[in-house]
C-alpha cells in the first residue's frame, strides 16, 4: 500500500511565487539550536528564509513555489534532531498577539509623552520657587498640554474601553476609578493653565498611565507566552490520520482535513483522531483516556471508535462520523460547558479590591470638596483640593500590585516545569486545599513499562527488545524501549494478534502472547499483577514471562507525602476498576479513593465537596476528566493529557516526575501573599498620601513622586515571588 | 530666554524621533523574539559558503 504525507492544508502564499510555512519544533532551547536549523534548512536549494523563534519555539519558512514539498522541511529537522509539526495560527493566538503590540505602542506613546512633559514640568518646579516669569509658565504648560493630551488619548484607550465596558455592564473595575482619575486630572490642568495658575497636574496624569501600561503590558505577555506553548503543544501532538485517497492509497493528512464520510486507516499502534465506525477489521482498542477503564475492549465490523482511543492489535478501517472539531463526545462537552460557565464567576483579587476601592476614593474626594467649601473657601479651590485627591489616590500602585507578582511567579513556575493557561489560576491555585488526582496518566505514567526487567537476564532482554522492534503493539514498543534495542531482527514476522517470530542462528525465538511461545505453564505458575499485561518470550526452549503495565511516576509517594505535609486533603477518583485503583491507593498511602467513577460522578463529588467550602484541585488528564478539571476550584493536567483536557486545565505540567503540582501549589501560595502584601502596601501608602492631598498642599511635585515611589516599591516587592522555595518535596 | 525658540522644538524633535524609531521596531518585528534576539547578537558569522579555498 502507497502512503504519502500531505501537508498543503498548512502552506499559505507569502507572495509573487513564494510559499510560506511555519513550523512548531520541539527541543530548541539556545543559540546552537537556531544556528544548527538555520544553516540546515537555509542549505536546501530554493529555500529563501528559514528563521527561528527562540520565544516561541517556532520555525518560518519560506521557499520558491513549486518547486519544495513541506515534507521535506521536517524530514531535514528531524535529520538534524528536532521533532517538527506545520504550525497553524488559532485565532485566540492572533489576538493576543496583535493585543499585545498595541498595549506595546500605546506604552511606547506613554512613556514618550511623560519624559518630554517631565522635560518641562522639572523647570516650572523649580521657576515657581525662583524667578520664572508667568508667561514662560505659562507657555511651558500649553506645550505639555500639546503632548499629554493626544498622548492620552491614545494611549489611554485600553482603560477607557475596558472602563466604558464594565459601566455598561453596571459593574465597576480597577479601570473606572483610573478612567476618572485621568480625564479629571487633564481637564482640571487645561482649565488652570487657561486661568494662569502655578499648578497643572499634566505630567501625573500621563505617568500614571505609563506605570499602567507596564503592568499591563507584563501581564498580557504571559498569556501570549503562554498560548504560544500551549499552541506549540496542540501541533505538535496534532494528530493525523490515515486517509484513503484510492482504493489501494492512503494518504497522511491533518486531522483538520478530514471530513465526515471519508474512510481511515488504523493501524496497531495508533491513535484514533477521529469518531467513526469500523467497516473493516478486528481488534482490540484501548479506551482508557475516553473512559479511564484500562482493560481493552474489542472492535469490529460495527463498533463505534471515538477520537483518542488507541489501536492495539489489528488494522481497521473506520468511516469518519464526525471529524476535526465535532470528535468530541457530546455529553463530555455539554458537561463542559456548564462547568466552565460556573467558573467564570470567579472573581479575581484585583476586581475585589477595585470593588471597594473606587467608592471609597469618590467618596472621599466628594467630602473634601465640600468640606472645604463648608470652612469657607472657594468652589474653585475646593475642586482643585478634591482634584488633587482623586489624583494622589489614583490606583497606581494597585494596578501594578497584582500584574507584576503574576509575571514574576509564571516565570518561576516556567522554570519548575508548570506552565498558566489562565491568568487568574495563581490565585485560584494558592487556596486549594483538597486535590483530587486521577489514576491513569496522572498519578501513573502515560507510557508502559517493563515492570520485571530486573530478573530477566540482560541477554535475553536484548533479544526480545530486538525482536519488539518488528511489532506494532503498543507493549512490543514498551518492551523495545526498556530493553534500548535499536537494530531490529532481520526476517522478523509479525502474526496478527498473536506475537512476532524470527530465526536467530538456527534457533526460533518468539516474542507474544504466553500461548504463542508455550509459556503459559509459566504465567499459571506466577503470582502476577492482575492490571499488567503479560507478554512471554522464548528462544528455543528458554522461556521468560514479560509483565508489563504502566508505572506510577517515579517521585508520587514522595509528592503526596509532601501535600499531606502541606495539610491538603487528597482522594483519588478513577474511572478505572477496583484492584488497579486499590493497588495505586495502597501504594502511595492515599486513604480516599473511588474506583469506576463516570465523569457525571466525578462532578457530583467535586459539588459535594465545594458544598462543604472545599476549595478543590483536580489533577487529570484524561478525555473523561476535562468536564471534572473544569468544575474543579482550580485544575491541572501532564503534558501528555488528551488536547480538550488539556484546554480545560488552568495549568499544564510537563515531564515524567509529579514534582510541579506541588512547586506550583508553593509558588502560587507565595504569589497570592505577595500580592495582598502589595495591596496592603499601595494602600497603605495612600492612608499617608490622603490626608496631604485632603489639606490642599499638595503639588504636582508631590504626586509625581509619591506615584513613582510606591510604584517602584511595589514592583521591587513583586521579585521576591522569583527565588520560590526550591525545595520541593 | 530666546534659546527656547529653538531649545523646546528641538527637544521635542528628539523625543518625537525616538518615538518613531520605536514604533518602527515594533512593526519590523523586533520584539517578536526577544530571547533570539539576544543570543543572535553573539552569534558566530556563517562561514562564507561557496567560499574558494584560501590556499
Amino acid at each position: 500500500m502507497h502512503v504519502t504525507r500531505d501537508f498543503s492544508h498548512y502552506v499559505r502564499i507569502a507572495g509573487e511565487g513564494i510559499k510560506h510555512i511555519d513550523l512548531a519544533v520541539e527541543g530548541v532551547h539556545c543559540a546552537g539550536c537556531m544556528a544548527k536549523i538555520e544553516r540546515g534548512l537555509s542549505a536546501i536549494p530554493d529555500v529563501t528564509l528559514a528563521r527561528v523563534n527562540l520565544t516561541d519555539r517556532r520555525v518560518a519558512l519560506e521557499w520558491k513555489q513549486g518547486t519544495l514539498d513541506p515534507i521535506s522541511f521536517i524530514d531535514r529537522l528531524a535529520e538534524l534532531g528536532y521533532k517538527a509539526y506545520p504550525y497553524e495560527t488559532e485565532s485566540a493566538e492572533a489576538t493576543e498577539v496583535a493585543e499585545s503590540r498595541f498595549l506595546l505602542r500605546c506604552l511606547g506613546v506613554a512613556a514618550f509623552a511623560t519624559m518630554n512633559v517631565m522635560m518641562l514640568s522639572i523647570p516650572v518646579w523649580s521657576g515657581n520657587v525662583s524667578d520664572m516669569l508667568p508667561e514662560q509658565r505659562d507657555f511651558f504648560h500649553w506645550l505639555s498640554a500639546l503632548i499629554a493630551l493626544p498622548a492620552a488619548a491614545y494611549a489611554g484607550q485600553p482603560f477607557f474601553r475596558s472602563a466604558w465596558r464594565a459601566l455598561s455592564a453596571k459593574t465597576t473595575n480597577m479601570d473606572v476609578p483610573i478612567s476618572i482619575g485621568v480625564c479629571l486630572a487633564l481637564g482640571m490642568s487645561v482649565v488652570e493653565t487657561i486661568h494662569h495658575a502655578e499648578h497643572a497636574y499634566f505630567d501625573a496624569a500621563i505617568m500614571l498611565l505609563t506605570f499602567l501600561l507596564v503592568g499591563r503590558v507584563l501581564d498580557q505577555n504571559m498569556r501570549r507566552r503562554t498560548r504560544a506553548v500551549a499552541g506549540n503543544l496542540a501541533a505538535l501532538k496534532a494528530e493525523t490520520a490515515a486517509k484513503f485517497v484510492g482504493p489501494d492509497e492512503i494518504s497522511q493528512v491533518p486531522v483538520a482535513a478530514i471530513h465526515p464520510g471519508d474512510i481511515v486507516l488504523l493501524r496497531p499502534g495508533e491513535r484514533c483522531a477521529v469518531d467513526g465506525t469500523v467497516i473493516e477489521g478486528r481488534s482490540e482498542i484501548d479506551q482508557s483516556l475516553i473512559t479511564g477503564e484500562t482493560l481493552y475492549v474489542t472492535a469490529e465490523r460495527g463498533t463505534a471508535v471515538y477520537a483518542g482511543s488507541m489501536n492495539i492489535s489489528g488494522t481497521l478501517r473506520v468511516r469518519v462520523s464526525a471529524a476535526s472539531e465535532a470528535t468530541l463526545l457530546a455529553e463530555i462537552t455539554r458537561l463542559l460547558d456548564n462547568a466552565l460557565q460556573a467558573r467564570s464567576r470567579y472573581m479575581r483579587l484585583a476586581d475585589r479590591a477595585s470593588r471597594l476601592y473606587a467608592p471609597v476614593v469618590h467618596a472621599t474626594a466628594l467630602i473634601t470638596i465640600l468640606g472645604w467649601v463648608i470652612a469657607g473657601a472657594g468652589w474653585h479651590d475646593a475642586v482643585v483640593t478634591g482634584v488633587a485627591v482623586l489624583i494622589i489616590t489614583c490606583p497606581c500602585a494597585l494596578g501594578l500590585a497584582i500584574p507584576t507578582v503574576q509575571t514574576v511567579a509564571s516565570g518561576a513556575m516556567f522554570k519548575a516545569g508548570v506552565l498558566l493557561n489562565s491568568g487568574d489560576a495563581i490565585e485560584r491555585l494558592a487556596e486549594a486545599d483538597h486535590v483530587i488526582f486521577d489514576k491513569t496518566g496522572t498519578l501513573t505514567l502515560p507510557d508502559l513499562e517493563v515492570m520485571n526487567a530486573a530478573d530477566i537476564p540482560p541477554n535475553v532482554f536484548e533479544l526480545a527488545g530486538r525482536l519488539a522492534l518488528s511489532s506494532h503493539h503498543p507493549v512490543a514498543a514498551a518492551v523495545a524501549q526498556a530493553a534500548g534495542a535499536r537494530s531490529p531482527i532481520v526476517g522478523a514476522v509479525e502474526e496478527a494478534g498473536q506475537g512476532v517470530r524470527a530465526v536467530v542462528d538456527g534457533v526460533e525465538i518468539r516474542l507474544g502472547r504466553p500461548s504463542f511461545c508455550g509459556a503459559e505453564a509459566l504465567v499459571g505458575g506466577a503470582t502476577l499483577d492482575p492490571e499488567a499485561s503479560i507478554v512471554a518470550f522464548s528462544k528455543g526452549t528458554e522461556k521468560v514471562i514479560l509483565s508489563v503495565r504502566q508505572g506510577l511516576r517515579p517521585d508520587a509517594q514522595a509528592v503526596i507525602a509532601a501535600l499531606k505535609a502541606r495539610n491538603v486533603g487528597i482522594e483519588i477518583l478513577s474511572g478505572d476498576r477496583e484492584p488497579a485503583v486499590i493497588a495505586a491507593a495502597h501504594a502511595l498511602g492515599i486513604a480516599e479513593w473511588r474506583a469506576g467513577v463516570t465523569p457525571a460522578d466525578k462532578i457530583a463529588r467535586i459539588e459535594e465537596l465545594k458544598q462543604r467550602g472545599a476549595k478543590v484541585l483536580m489533577v487529570g488528564d484524561g478525555m473523561n476528566d476535562a468536564p471534572s478539571l473544569a468544575a474543579a476550584h482550580v485544575s491541572m493536567s501532564p503534558i501528555s493529557a488528551a488536547h480538550l483536557s488539556q484546554a480545560t486545565a488552568d495549568l499544564v505540567f510537563l515531564g515524567r516526575p509529579l514534582a510541579p503540582v506541588v512547586a506550583a501549589i508553593d509558588s502560587a501560595r507565595k504569589a497570592l501573599h505577595l500580592m495582598r502584601q502589595n495591596l496592603w502596601l499601595a494602600i497603605g501608602y495612600n492612608v499617608l498620601a490622603v490626608p496631604v492631598a485632603i489639606s490642599g498642599i499638595v503639588t504636582p511635585l508631590i504626586a509625581a513622586a509619591a506615584m513613582s515611589g510606591s510604584s517602584i516599591l511595589v514592583m521591587l516587592n513583586s521579585l521576591r515571588a522569583r527565588n520560590a522555595s526550591r525545595e520541593i518535596v | 530666554m530666546e534659546i527656547l525658540v529653538i531649545l523646546v522644538p528641538l527637544a521635542l524633535m528628539l523625543g518625537l524621533a525616538g518615538l518613531f524609531a520605536f514604533l518602527w521596531s515594533l512593526r519590523s518585528g523586533q520584539y517578536d523574539d526577544l530571547d533570539g534576539a539576544a543570543w543572535r547578537a553573539i552569534a558566530d558569522d556563517e562561514p562564507p559558503q561557496d567560499a574558494p579555498a584560501k590556499r
